[in-house]
């Protein structure tokens, strides 16, 4: 009888076949048939109704400020993400440790307390909300309120993609590059882009993904006005509540597909990744 | 251009990791930075490229005090210990970056800077990996491409970062005769760190011998190992077989061994350095010298053979070695346990009150 | 260039290091970085922590121990330490099979692990809420044996579970790949049964990533919001929990109450955040024999 070369825990074939077996089963449960149900629910009235969910104006218009929210969160994340992470990998300082953990903050505080911290500071009780109520700004309950509280809920992930990376690959290519009288500029547009894209990349779409999705930290600041400050999550929310469940599911469906995407575009980066 | 270093002190938090150094490099000159790791050969190099910060002192080229002027300034070359290639790029496009990012006014046209690059990588051996990245090249060849980067701005200083340590001995071997070579025919000012005293020795025209963050002695290859000023200097230039013991009327004694030396010497405590090849076996102690041993280990080692001996009826901290040739060992076929007695033609004394070793040598008073 | 001081001694750390540093930035990426974190981070908890502050001792007091509130705290807590607690056993399992065995399907499983991420909190609210719902697919099945999930404790338990499912896997991960096989085949070549091996060789090598892990799912589960609301069905005293609370409390315009709790809920998770990081630190040092 031949043995194998290697003789680990669990390598029994029964025990294999248990765990992966048991493995599948719950994550089948768990995490996949949620995700055919949304579309299951969403298809319910076939294509054209799925369409006509989609077409809804009130959608069109929850997912038009889901655009501009995103776009406005991602470049500023993205551009803040770099610096920090540039400054706590390429430089030794006194408060570099305390930097890197204020920057998780965001990731233990509860998205409802994100949007109270901003809704105290600008709403109209606010200090800032009231200076600025003098000049006739107002933040909350407008759209500037959901872009300021998604900048906050979505801020730690460009960097935390960014900083282990960069802490391994160290800053030897980038110190060869000065000594060949490269401007910081080109330093970081030719050496130092190039080695991050791909993390880079995934630090964006993850901002993305959480912008797009976010709901506690918005539905705090937003007024929940249809058409006017109602994000894609928030709209969910109010055709669940409205009990138009098909609706609901088909706005959903949207805010899954870009999760998968997500997914997805991880499996490439972490495969490219791996190549270099 | 000739470097000059001037009171350099260097801290990292509390810890001081160069202490008062000065030292000139002539123009042309290639010198090494030779001493353990933490010694601080790395810190003054990078200080000397500018990558790092003295907390006092100044750096001079050619008479041009450049403490204050940036890396980009210096136009220096710098070879870093793993090479620092960048990974994303060919290595045509390695080789070209420094020119590449030139100001567009200093900058040469496009068909320019490929004749320069096709002639660096020329230079270097390897046109034909032009297209090739980072990672599909060996260990030899990525030094190589390192080192025709670092040319490519026509520095008139060469700085490099333990060049060698990474490779296996062949390559280290020719890589080391072709820089050597390069050198002699390009002639910048070259200063290249390493813990390896064979290199140093081989490759320098000076070294410079440092141990916790100060210089123990500057001297050139032959000048250095025939005189070396310090106890470590000596023992990290090799292998080194040490009696230590007290003088009295001209002769060292410990235990039973005693060796009467050639020139007069005060009563001290003293250690007698020895190098391997400086000692001669007998089956019989002769007038000069009385070192009993046993013979611990015989093997061969290429083109001698190493005898290990274990002290008899003295002591002493590491066992000797002592190296002889094949006809040698032949004629006489020594065994694992025979006795045998050592016999001095040059030593080295380091006396306990005496700041400077002296050397001895027994063959002129024969 | 500082001068020597007259003992002739280098003065510790002169100002010449900061002024000229190697790599280009440094200002500028501070700079951003302090303004940045200052405006968006630090900003608003000041503007909490004044307005709690501010309200006097007896009635921060009065607010945060209201019966009603402190129920939440105890369903908020209890449901996330259930549902950190299936997930170490959980993430354990799948961090154990996706490193260990090789199988048809394996990397889609891999990439479906971070779908609790990627996915919107209300997604996945109103997908588990339809799941369990009486008529749902699951709902059904299990009210069968007379199990009721939708509006009770265990509704929020199973959508905390769902939201921080991978924090385990992804911890553990890493840990199990690096494992040397040495020890393994040592202890099974000495006769040891698998249970043995993985009690007394295994587990005591993963237990501080599972921990890790566990808190950091605790910690996620404990401000959750999205998910949970749908499913919970939010009766007082029952199954409200934390989050909720405050939004209550904003809903009636009651500001001051609702600052004193969220002032509790973030010194709460900041705390644990505080610990998790110097607990990760730690093993980290220890694993890497720093």
């Amino acid at each position: 009888m031949a043995t194998p070369k290697h003789r680990r825990v669990g390598d029994s074939p029964m025990v294999r076949r248990l765990l992966i077996g048991t493995a599948v089963l719950l994550t089948v449960l768990l995490l996949f048939m949620p995700l055919v149900l949304i579309f299951v629910q969403a298809l319910s009235e076939g294509w054209a109704g799925y369409a006509g969910n989609i077409l809804d104006d009130y959608t069109l218009d929850a997912i038009g400020l889901t655009l501009v929210v995103a776009l406005m969160t991602v470049p500023l994340n993205m551009v803040f993400g770099v610096f920090l992470a540039w400054l706590v990998t390429r430089f030794r300082f006194p408060g570099r440790k305390v930097l890197t953990t204020l920057i998780d903050i965001p990731f233990a505080v509860s998205p409802v307390v994100a949007g109270l911290l901003y809704l105290l500071l600008y709403g109209s009780n606010g200090w800032a909300g009231q200076w600025l109520g003098e000049y006739d700004i107002q933040l909350m309950f407008s759209w500037p309120g959901i872009v300021m509280v998604t900048v906050f809920v979505t801020c730690p992930f460009v960097a935390r993609e960014l900083i282990p990376l960069m802490q391994q690959q160290g800053s030897e290519e980038e110190e060869a590059g000065v000594v060949l009288g490269a401007s910081g500029w080109q330093l970081f547009r030719r050496i130092t882009l190039p080695n991050i894209r791909w993390a880079l990349l995934y630090g964006v779409i993850l901002t993305n993904a959480r912008a797009v999705g976010e709901f506690g930290a918005v539905s705090v600041v937003s007024g929940n006005i249809r058409g006017e400050t109602n994000t894609l999550p928030l709209h969910v929310e109010l055709l669940y509540q409205d009990y138009n469940i098909v609706g609901a599911f088909a706005a959903a469906s949207l805010l899954a597909a870009i999760a998968l995407l997500t997914l997805v575009a991880k499996a490439i980066v972490e495969w490219r990744q791996s190549r270099v | 251009m000739s470097i000059e270093v001037q009171g350099i002190n260097k801290f990292f938090d509390t810890f001081q990791a160069l202490h008062d150094i000065d030292l000139t490099i002539p123009d042309g000159q290639l010198t090494a930075l030779l001493g353990p790791s933490g010694s601080g050969k790395t810190t003054l190099l990078r200080i000397i490229a500018g990558l790092e910060n003295p907390e006092q002192g100044r750096v001079l080229f050619n008479g041009r005090d450049v403490t204050q002027l940036h890396v980009r300034d210096r136009r220096v070359g710098f070879v870093f210990q793993h090479y620092a290639l960048f990974r994303h790029m060919t290595v045509a496009q390695n080789v070209a970056f420094g020119l590449d990012v030139l100001p567009r006014k200093e900058r040469p046209s496009k068909p320019e800077i490929r004749k320069r690059v096709a002639d660096l990588l020329e230079m270097v051996q390897l046109d034909h990996l032009a297209g090739r990245y980072p990672v599909q090249l060996s260990g030899g060849q990525k030094q190589r491409i390192a080192l025709a980067r670092a040319m490519a701005m026509r520095p008139e200083i060469l700085l490099l970062d333990e060049p060698f340590g990474a490779l296996d001995a062949k390559v280290r071997k020719d890589l080391r005769r072709w820089l050597r070579n390069l050198h002699d025919e390009l002639h910048f000012t070259s200063v290249f760190v390493t813990h390896d005293q064979e290199e140093a020795l081989e490759l320098s025209d000076q070294v410079v011998v440092m141990s916790n963050g100060r210089i123990e002695q500057m001297d050139s290859p032959l000048e250095l190992y025939a005189r070396p000023d310090s106890r470590f200097v000596f023992e990290f230039l090799g292998q080194v077989n040490v009696l230590s013991g007290k003088i009295s009327e001209g002769t060292i004694r410990q235990g039973n061994a005693w060796v009467r030396l050639p020139d007069s010497c005060d009563n001290d405590d003293a250690q007698l350095y020895l190098r391997p090849h400086e000692v001669r076996l007998t089956q019989a102690p002769t007038e000069e010298a009385h070192l009993p041993f046993q013979i611990e280990a015989i093997s061969v080692i290429g083109a001698e053979v190493r005898i290990e001996l274990k002290p008899d009826g003295w002591a002493c901290d590491e066992l000797w070695e002592v190296g002889i040739s094949h006809t040698e060992f032949n004629a006489r076929r020594p065994q694992r346990g025979d006795r045998c007695y050592a016999v001095p033609e040059v030593g080295h004394l380091f006396c306990d009150h005496q700041a400077v070793p002296k050397t001895l040598d027994w063959s002129v008073a024969r | 260039m500082s001068t020597t001081d007259t003992s002739g001694r280098p003065a510790k750390r002169l100002s010449t290091s900061g002024t000229k540093r190697v790599l280009p930035g440094f200002g500028l990426s501070l700079g951003i970085s302090l303004f940045f974190i200052s405006l968006v981070l630090l900003l608003p908890i000041t503007g909490l922590v004044i307005r709690a502050g501010g309200m006097g001792w007896e009635q921060f007091w009065f607010v945060v121990t209201d019966p009603r509130v402190v129920a939440s705290y105890k369903v908020t807590a209890l449901a996330a330490l259930a549902a950190s607690l299936f997930n170490c056993v959980f993430g354990l399992l799948m961090a154990w099979v996706l490193v260990r065995y090789e199988f048809p399907g394996k990397r889609f499983l891999d990439a479906i692990m971070d779908l609790p991420f990627a996915l919107p909190t209300a997604v996945a609210g109103i997908t588990l809420a339809t799941l369990f719902s009486e008529n749902g697919w699951y709902g059904q099945l299990l009210s069968q044996i007379g199990i009721e999930v939708a509006f009770t404790p265990l509704g929020i338990v199973i959508a905390m579970a769902f939201t921080s499912v991978p924090f385990v896997v992804r911890t553990v991960q890493p840990v199990l790949e690096e494992l040397a096989p040495e020890d393994e085949e040592a202890a099974v070549s000495l006769g040891a049964s698998d249970a043995t091996v993985f009690r007394r060789i295994l587990f005591p090598t993963l237990w501080p990533a599972i921990v890790t892990g566990g808190a950091l799912s605790f910690a996620r589960s404990l401000g959750e919001y999205g998910a949970v609301i749908f499913i919970a069905g939010n009766s007082p005293y029952v199954s409200e929990v934390i989050s909720l609370m405050i939004f209550v409390r904003l809903e009636e315009y009651d500001f001051p109450a609702a600052s004193a709790i969220a002032a509790v809920v973030m010194v709460t998770s900041l705390i644990l955040l505080l610990v998790i990081n110097v607990w990760q630190g730690r093993y980290l040092k220890r694993l890497n024999g720093g």
